[in-house]
């Protein structure tokens, strides 16, 4: 034991030199070449930036609502509901969004609601939602906005992002950019 | 969602793709052959083995091979938890989080050496950077330890009758720098460029477009995320791990990162194959891994994108399938996916909260970690494996009546009472953790309030689940449970040292003992161990021991949740 101990310590201590200076220190390097210098991606509108990955709560009627958060959009400390899919309490708390959805979206029946935009996400931080979930607030905005549904439907589709290669994984919308493409065309 | 089913199905052939010659070059790595990367990392580990007065020609027999796992594994314990009770008065603290409490400090130290990582504090609070980076370093070197000890394993198979079996500190350098270090540049390169955060700068504070003030957690992630994902240690950077939309932004890095689970556990199968010059018996061995891997991934998919029952009864529509818990930019098919790929091979990273899948897949996460083989953590995977392989044999040599041997051999006694101790520990911390956990609780609910987050059935797959994945080194959790106290840091602790230690004590013991003995050539009378009516025989152990030791416990939690659902 005692002869392993001392090479073990010094090791160790070359592997911490090694594997947390200079890797940590190569990645850092390869990230300055990445835009924004490896700190997220941002977008700029009206001199102001945002982050483009990073969920922002959208709960005005004026703005496409980004999904529940267990965690209010709170960007340091992720989270999400845990919820078992059994839990009564969490039925509820879904059928209360569901009123609260169909009470502000006028017009609109409970079968087009589409599940992720009345479920919290995995991170609390999700900047997507499904294209279902903005067609089905199409008709909210259009009426706050005084814009016609097929602008809307336009703007929808323009800011679709579409699956990988056109073939893998999903079709989504990112919400923040929708909402500041939808700023640009109405100011209301 | 006919657009997301292909992406499983990528997902998979590309991990076989890349799997292959990985596994060719693990071998050539582990048997000292020249690679074309000898000129960079020839220079590199002589300098690692100068400056830390280690001799790498050094033979070992088994035991000297485990006195020194054991020994580095104790200087990482007492570094890490002099770290984590200090950080906060230490450098690299931007946003002042505090020191750890001793026993979370043990639980998150354990953790992270047993290559386990279950994580009962949240990244973005509870720990400063230099305490992220030291984590890091565990989760290079504890994936180094799996892959040197499973060198040694295959050296002792591949040995006719030879005690000397290689170098420990050998094997372990050149797992680091020359497998896991260029994959892990590689794998952080394309995440960086992805928008995975790399940077030393603290929380930003930005403010929304609705005008609401935001902090944005940042950190030098694309590095850790990397070797959390290769070095099957899964720990996440931030609290949610690759949940999180700046540890991985989109389905590109999310493929990225699902082939980074399994990509070196199932190259480690293929490494054996080359070690040995038994390709065919290699080729058994991911056959049935891969059986009953996909017996587990075809369900999962299935019921997630199906959806909640319980949400279809509230009137809403789910044609993207489950997603409670999940991302839309994964969606629900590539969330189970992963659930699968991280569970069956003890990474336990995750990209949706595993507490809210349907049940039935909850049941198949937790069937991945109690078998705990089908590809499994690395190097420990293919031990795990080991003993059932060893099991197999002796089962199938009683059956046709001749003395049990394997590459040959011969299993007796001592190896068999070796190889039935590791596969019953296994199951034995797992009920008797929860049985005592399940014990506290009924007694006094109201004491113990805050552990679960659910009620009922689900309640009781949170503590199954916990416990499970500790002794699977899996470190994902029913994240629900409230496990940041003194009884779950210390019991979930306990679990993880003897989880991790004893299954690699006992194959390398018995590949040791093995090779020692007296070679007997293969006859017409040998067993044949590369045959797939072999691989049936050891594909039946494994089930036939998950079915008899954990399908009480599952009926009990996912499957009765699932009948109150029906």
């Amino acid at each position: 034991m005692k002869k392993n101990l001392l090479p073990a310590i010094r090791l160790t201590l070359v592997c911490l030199v090694f594997f947390c200076g200079i890797y940590t220190t190569a990645v850092w390097g390869i990230a300055q070449l990445v835009p924004n210098k490896g700190k997220g991606f941002t977008i700029n509108q009206n001199d102001k930036s945002y982050y483009t990955n990073v969920g922002q709560s959208f709960k005005s009627d004026r703005y496409f609502w980004s999904r529940p958060s267990a965690v209010d959009y709170n960007a340091a400390g992720s989270g999400g509901s845990n919820k078992g899919p059994s839990n009564a309490d969490y039925l509820a708390q879904v059928q209360q969004r569901i009123d609260t959805f169909l009470a502000r979206n006028p017009g609109i029946s409970k079968q087009d609601i589409p599940s992720d935009i009345v479920t919290a996400s995995g991170s609390g931080l999700d900047p997507n939602i499904s294209v279902d979930a903005a067609l089905v607030q199409m008709k909210r905005i259009a009426a706050v906005r005084s814009i016609d549904a097929a602008t809307l439907k336009t703007l929808i589709e323009q800011q679709t992002e579409k699956p990988m290669l056109g073939l893998f994984g999903t079709s989504k919308i990112n919400v923040l950019n929708l909402n500041l493409a939808l700023d640009k065309i109405s100011h209301k | 969602m006919n657009t997301e089913i292909p992406g499983v199905i990528l997902t998979y052939a590309l991990v076989i793709i890349f799997a292959i010659p990985l596994g060719r070059y693990i071998g050539k790595v582990f048997k000292y052959e020249a690679t074309w990367a000898d000129k960079i990392f020839n220079p590199i580990d002589n300098l690692f083995f100068k400056l830390s007065g280690i001799d790498p020609s050094r033979e070992m027999r088994w035991k000297q091979h485990l006195a020194a796992l054991l020994s580095i594994n104790a200087v990482w314990y007492i570094i890490s938890m002099l770290v984590l009770t200090n950080m906060g008065r230490l450098p690299l603290n931007p946003d002042h989080n505090p020191s750890m409490s001793a026993d979370l400090a043990f639980n998150t130290t354990i953790s992270f050496i047993t290559n386990t990582n279950l994580q009962h504090y949240s990244g973005e609070t509870g720990i400063s950077y230099l305490g992220q980076m030291m984590l890091m370093l565990w989760q290079f070197i504890s994936a180094g330890t799996g892959m040197a000890i499973c060198a040694v394993v295959f050296k002792a198979m591949r040995e006719k009758t030879q005690p000397a079996l290689g170098n420990f500190y050998s094997y372990f350098v050149r797992s680091c720098t020359r497998v896991l270090l260029p994959l892990a540049l590689v794998v952080a390169t394309l995440l960086a460029f992805n928008g995975v955060p790399m940077t030393f700068e603290g929380k930003e504070t930005v403010t929304t477009l609705e005008g609401i003030s935001q902090k944005i957690s940042r950190g030098p992630v694309a590095a850790f995320v990397a070797i959390k994902q290769l070095g099957t240690n899964g720990g996440g950077f931030y609290g949610v791990n690759s949940a999180h939309p700046l540890e991985n932004p989109n389905y590109f890095t999310n493929l990225v990162e699902t082939i980074s689970i399994i990509l070196i556990p199932m190259a480690m199968v293929f490494a054996m194959g080359y070690v040995l010059k038994r390709k065919k018996l290699a080729r058994i061995i991911f056959g049935v891994m891969t059986i009953g891997f996909l017996a587990l991934l075809i369900p999962t998919v299935y019921n997630e994108t199906q959806g909640n029952v319980a949400l279809t009864h509230l009137g809403i529509t789910q044609s993207m399938g489950s997603m409670e818990g999940k991302e839309v930019r994964f969606g629900s098919a590539a969330s189970a996916n992963w659930a699968i790929y991280t569970t069956c091979t003890s990474n336990g990273s995750v990209n949706a909260m595993h507490d809210s899948l349907t049940p039935l897949s909850g049941m198949t996460t937790l069937l991945g970690m109690m078998a705990n083989c089908f590809f499994g953590g690395i190097g420990v995977g293919f031990l795990n494996f080991y003993i059932f392989i060893i099991l197999g044999v002796f089962i199938s040599g009683l059956m046709v009546g001749r003395t049990p041997e394997f590459l040959g051999k011969k299993i007796e006694a001592k190896e068999m009472k070796i190889a039935m101790i590791i596969a019953l520990l296994h199951p034995l911390l797992i009920l008797a953790g929860t049985a005592i956990s399940c014990f506290l609780y009924s007694k006094n609910p109201t004491l113990y309030a805050s552990w679960l987050n659910n009620p009922g059935h689900h309640g009781f797959s949170e503590m199954l689940y916990e416990f499970t994945s500790s002794s699977a080194n899996n470190g994902s959790g029913f994240e629900g449970l409230g496990d940041n106290t003194p009884f779950w840091n210390i019991a979930c602790g306990v679990v993880m040292i003897m989880a991790r230690y004893l299954p690699i004590i006992g194959p390398v013991a018995i590949a040791g003992i093995l090779a020692n003995k007296k070679y007997i050539p293969e006859t017409n009378g040998t067993l044949k161990t590369d045959t797939s009516t072999f691989g049936l025989m050891v594909f039946a152990v494994i089930v036939i021991v998950a079915a008899l030791s954990f399908f009480p416990a599952l009926t009990l939690g996912p499957i009765a949740e699932y009948f109150t659902m029906h």
